[in-house]
This record gives structure tokens, sequence and C-alpha cells, in this order.
């Protein structure tokens, strides 16, 4: 049983609740609402064999509503199916944990909520994984300058602002030229 | 040799004569004295018995690593002690990126070196954040500790390493530390 039977069947069984489903070169993706997502990963987990996670990361659309989007890669242990769900997130939301279903879940979730601030129900350490616990702000959101912000935390960490010298750097593909073609300060249109 | 006489003892003389005892002048100690400043002496010492530190923190150290091992061998220069207690080593190498999670931790190290001690920023990162501009990355490990020594490259060969440990050593060559002491008391006493 191929990827694009099981999003047959998903739709059957939650309906509405689907929103939304896209095939590009055979990669299936669900978009679920956030309130059906735990049920519908619990169900591939259980009855549709996706044994797997492979990564759960996270997308801020800045400026939309909702403005985050979760999204999980799931697959079969033999490698015979992989499909994507994703779901849409708004920044009062909080998105229930699925480290019950894949206890593998549970330091990329950590990561989203390290790098994005999405807050998870029922993860059993929701913590920090790559800045240190105190540290104000959340790096991979859109409204955070790439260079940084300042921050200290006495006896454990500080930041700084690195100096971007007119950067951030760009590479131009297909330039006529290496001089047009190598990383330098551009701006981007 | 014919004709030596087996119950004559072997003697190393430096002075081929043997009347010494009543002269002031020691001829059996000409030859084994030299005469210096105690800086010298102190900064010969130093230089040539450097005790590093490795701070592996990233790609970098894979170069230390070689340096230390026996295709280029820093034992020429008196550096093969590696230390992996700060309070046992003279010189710290930063070799790779300095995040700011870790950047306390080196400083701590730095801080339990015992004096005299010297820094060498090895590579882009250590020197000066290299290529990562970043939220993360501290941007040159002289923020925080004194460098003596910036090695560019990224990584540095272990040639680049070597040549800047021999910086080093001629900068110890160039320390007055006695002359600095004495300078320090008379500064003191007046």
């Amino acid at each position: 049983m191929a990827a694009e039977d099981d999003v047959k069947k998903l739709r059957e069984v939650f309906g509405a609740k689907v929103l939304d489903t896209t095939e590009f070169r055979g990669e299936q993706t669900l978009r679920v609402e956030l309130g059906v997502l735990h049920d519908v990963l619990q169900k591939c987990q259980a009855e549709l064999g996706y044994e797997m996670i492979l990564d759960v990361s996270s997308l801020d659309h800045f400026g939309d509503d909702p403005r985050f989007e979760m999204v999980y890669e799931i697959a079969t242990v033999d490698d015979s199916k992989h499909l994507r769900v994703k779901a849409r997130v708004s920044e009062e939301e909080t998105v229930p944990s699925v480290t019950d279903i894949w206890p593998g879940a549970d330091w990329h979730e950590r990561e989203v909520w390290d790098m994005m601030g999405i807050p998870f129900s029922g993860h059993p350490n929701l913590k920090r994984i790559l800045m240190w616990e105190g540290y104000p702000f959340y790096p991979l959101r859109k409204d955070f300058p790439l260079a940084g912000r300042p921050s200290d935390m006495p006896d454990v960490a500080f930041t700084g602002v690195a100096p971007l010298e007119g950067g951030p750097f760009v590479t131009c593909a297909g330039g006529e030229d290496t001089v047009r073609r190598e990383p330098r300060a551009r701006v981007l249109e | 040799m014919t004709g030596k006489s087996p119950a004559q003892p072997i003697r190393i003389m430096v002075s081929p004569s043997e009347n010494t005892l009543h002269t002031a002048y020691d001829s059996k100690i000409e030859g084994n004295v030299i005469v210096t400043r105690v800086d010298a002496a102190i900064n010969w010492m130093r230089k040539n018995s450097l005790w590093p530190m490795p701070m592996g923190l990233a790609c970098c150290a894979i170069e230390l690593m070689a340096t230390a091992s026996s295709r280029f061998d820093i034992s020429r220069f008196g550096m093969e002690v590696m230390r992996f207690s700060p309070r046992q080593s003279d010189v710290l190498i930063v070799s790779g990126t300095v995040t700011y999670k870790m950047a306390l931790a080196v400083k701590r190290i730095w801080d339990q070196m015992p004096e005299p001690k010297w820094c060498v920023a090895m590579g882009a990162c250590a020197s000066s954040g290299g290529m990562y501009r970043s939220y993360a990355v501290l941007q040159g490990i002289d923020r925080l500790i004194p460098v003596d020594v910036y090695i560019s490259g990224c990584p540095p060969r272990p040639e680049a390493l070597i040549e800047g440990l021999m910086k080093l050593q001629k900068k110890i060559e160039g320390e007055e530390s006695t002359m600095a002491q004495k300078k320090e008391f008379l500064d003191q006493i007046s």
C-alpha cells in the first residue's frame, strides 16, 4: 500500500479536518487542523505502519495568521512509504506533543521550542536544546535579525551583535563571471 | 693507541692545566658557564617547553591533532606535551568556532591556567568569528581573553600552526619578566 492510499484513508476518516492534500513528484503532503493533528499522527503510527519519525520542523509565516506551521516527516522503517503532515499554529496555541507516539520526537520538539518558540503540551522534558535556559529570544523566527541580539545571563552566557559589514553575503547563481557569482554583500530584491 | 698505561685514570678536563688549586680562577668550570641575563635564561627555558592546552572546538582541532602527530611533530619545538588540564599548561590553543554557549567555559579554562600563559587563536573562527556572522557565535576569542598570536586559515594547515607557535616563541624571547618585576618593586619602594 502506497502513501497516496493512506492519504485517501485519512481523508475518509477525518473528513473536513484534513484541509488539503498535495502530491509533488510522488511526495504526499497532508495539511490538517491542529485539533486533529495528534489523532492523525496516532493513526498513522498505529494503523498505517509509519513506525518512524524522520523530522519535526516548523515554519514561520511572519505576517500571516496563524503564524507558524508544524511539519512532521514520517516513514516506514523499510522506507516503502513516506508522508508529510502539516498543521498551522497561531502564536497563542500549543501543539500536542507526539513523544507518546514516537519517543524519537523528543529532541526534535525541543529544537522547535528552542528555535521557534512553539510550546508543546505533554512533552516530558520541554527545555531548550541548543541555547541555554534563560536565553530570551527565539533565533529562527523571521523577526529575529540575522546578526543576533545582545543578551546577558551572568555566569551562564552572553550574546552580542555580529558585524555583518553590509551583508548578508549572497551567492548569485548563473552570474556572468566569478566576481558576480561569488558570495558578496548584495541588496536583495 | 699503544704504550698507554692501564693504571692511568680517565680524566675529563676542560683546561689542559692540572694546577688549579691555588688560584681563584677555576679552569674546570671554564667552558661550562654561560653568562647571560636572567630574563634571557628564563625566556629560553619557557619558549622551548611550551605545554599546550588544546581547546579543540571545531574542524581546526583536526589540524591541531595532525600537527601533534608524527608527520608534522611539534615535539621538534618542545611543544608535544599536550595537557588536558589547564593547571599544567602554558599555551591555550583555541582551535575552532567559539559559540556563546562555550565562550564562558573557554574563559574559565583560561582563568585556571597558571601564569605565565599565552593564547593562540587558531583559524578564522577563533580570530574573528570567521564565516559565522551569527547570533550564536562569539566574534573572536579576543573579546574574552587576550590573544598573543592569530593564525589565519579555514582551517590553517599544520605548517601554519607551527609557524604561529614559532612566532609565539619569538614573542616569548623578547619578554622581560624579571625586569618588569624589578621595576614594579622599585616603584613600590620609591
